[in-house]
């Protein structure tokens, strides 16, 4: 028998996460022949951006400023939750003429 | 020396293109062991840029290349085995791989910049003519479907190696 205490938060968390991604939300970037699709993304803060890696490459999705640096092995997605609003152009650091940005609203 | 240098490079290459481009249509066996073999010599010039260079943007290059060839030579060897073709020798394979056993004894006797911009300068070439040798030839011979998207995927990571290249040698003059 579980203690209640520990019954209450199982049923009260996943609410609680329910209602916080009601407002944030999920962008996909896709990456697919060297190519981030859309080139320019608009997101706000909160939101997670999810980089899906179709190629047989693996890629990075680095912030040219250095706020961020996600790495994307072959045939799988990664993400990251958007911490701070302002226009981030970003690249891949293995092919660097892979650029892309995100416009993060407040 | 440095522009001599360069020049027998781009003589080599040239010539290596050309042997491509003049033998007869390859057969898809043939084709494959091309693809293979260019990829895996730029992961051995890889190697040896890693043994020799201290520049950094030099290699954080070479890592990429080892990476990125060692990702579509699997993809070709699941390839052909699915597809059971057994790649064969042929004479663009043995051209290709004199030429780079010639330019790695060449790039051997170098040090410091002087090897990283001789690097920088071949691998620029080196993906040219393996570019041009994808777009003119092999591409166009390929008779499977799989093979040819595989060798056009191919196309597009080279294309963008060739850029990177350029971008390195650029920075090194």
């Amino acid at each position: 028998m579980l203690p209640r205490w520990i019954l209450l938060a199982l049923i009260v968390a996943p609410l609680e996460l329910g209602s916080v991604s009601a407002h944030a939300a999920t962008v996909q970037i896709v990456m697919d022949k060297l190519v981030f699709a859309p080139l320019e993304t608009q997101a706000k803060v909160g939101d997670t951006i999810e980089w899906i890696n179709k190629d047989i490459l693996a890629h990075t999705a680095t912030a040219t400023g250095g706020d961020w640096n996600v790495v994307i092995a072959p045939n799988k997605t990664e993400k990251l939750v958007l911490q701070k609003a302002g226009s981030v152009d970003y690249y891949c650091k293995y092919h660097p003429n892979m650029k892309g940005r995100i416009v993060i609203a407040p | 020396m440095f522009t001599r240098l360069i020049t027998a490079v781009a003589v080599t290459c040239l010539l290596s293109g050309a042997s491509i481009a003049q033998s007869a249509k390859p057969s898809d066996a043939q084709i494959a062991h091309i693809a293979y073999t260019a990829g895996q010599l730029d992961i051995d010039a890889a190697k040896q840029a890693l043994a020799k260079s201290k520049n950094k943007d030099v290699r954080s290059f070479a890592e990429d290349m080892a990476r990125d060839h060692a990702a579509v030579n699997t993809q070709a060897l699941d390839l052909v085995k699915k597809l059971k073709v057994t790649p064969e020798d042929n004479d663009t394979s043995r051209a290709l791989t004199k030429g780079a056993a010639d330019k790695k004894a060449q790039l051997e006797k170098l040090d410091g910049a002087e090897f990283d911009k001789a690097y920088a300068a071949n691998e620029v070439a080196y993906h040219k003519t393996v570019n041009g040798a994808l777009e003119t030839t092999l591409i166009p011979s390929a008779s499977n479907a799989e093979l040819k998207s595989l060798l056009q995927t191919g196309l597009k990571v080279f294309q963008s190696h060739q850029q990177h290249a350029e971008h390195v040698a650029a920075a090194l003059k």
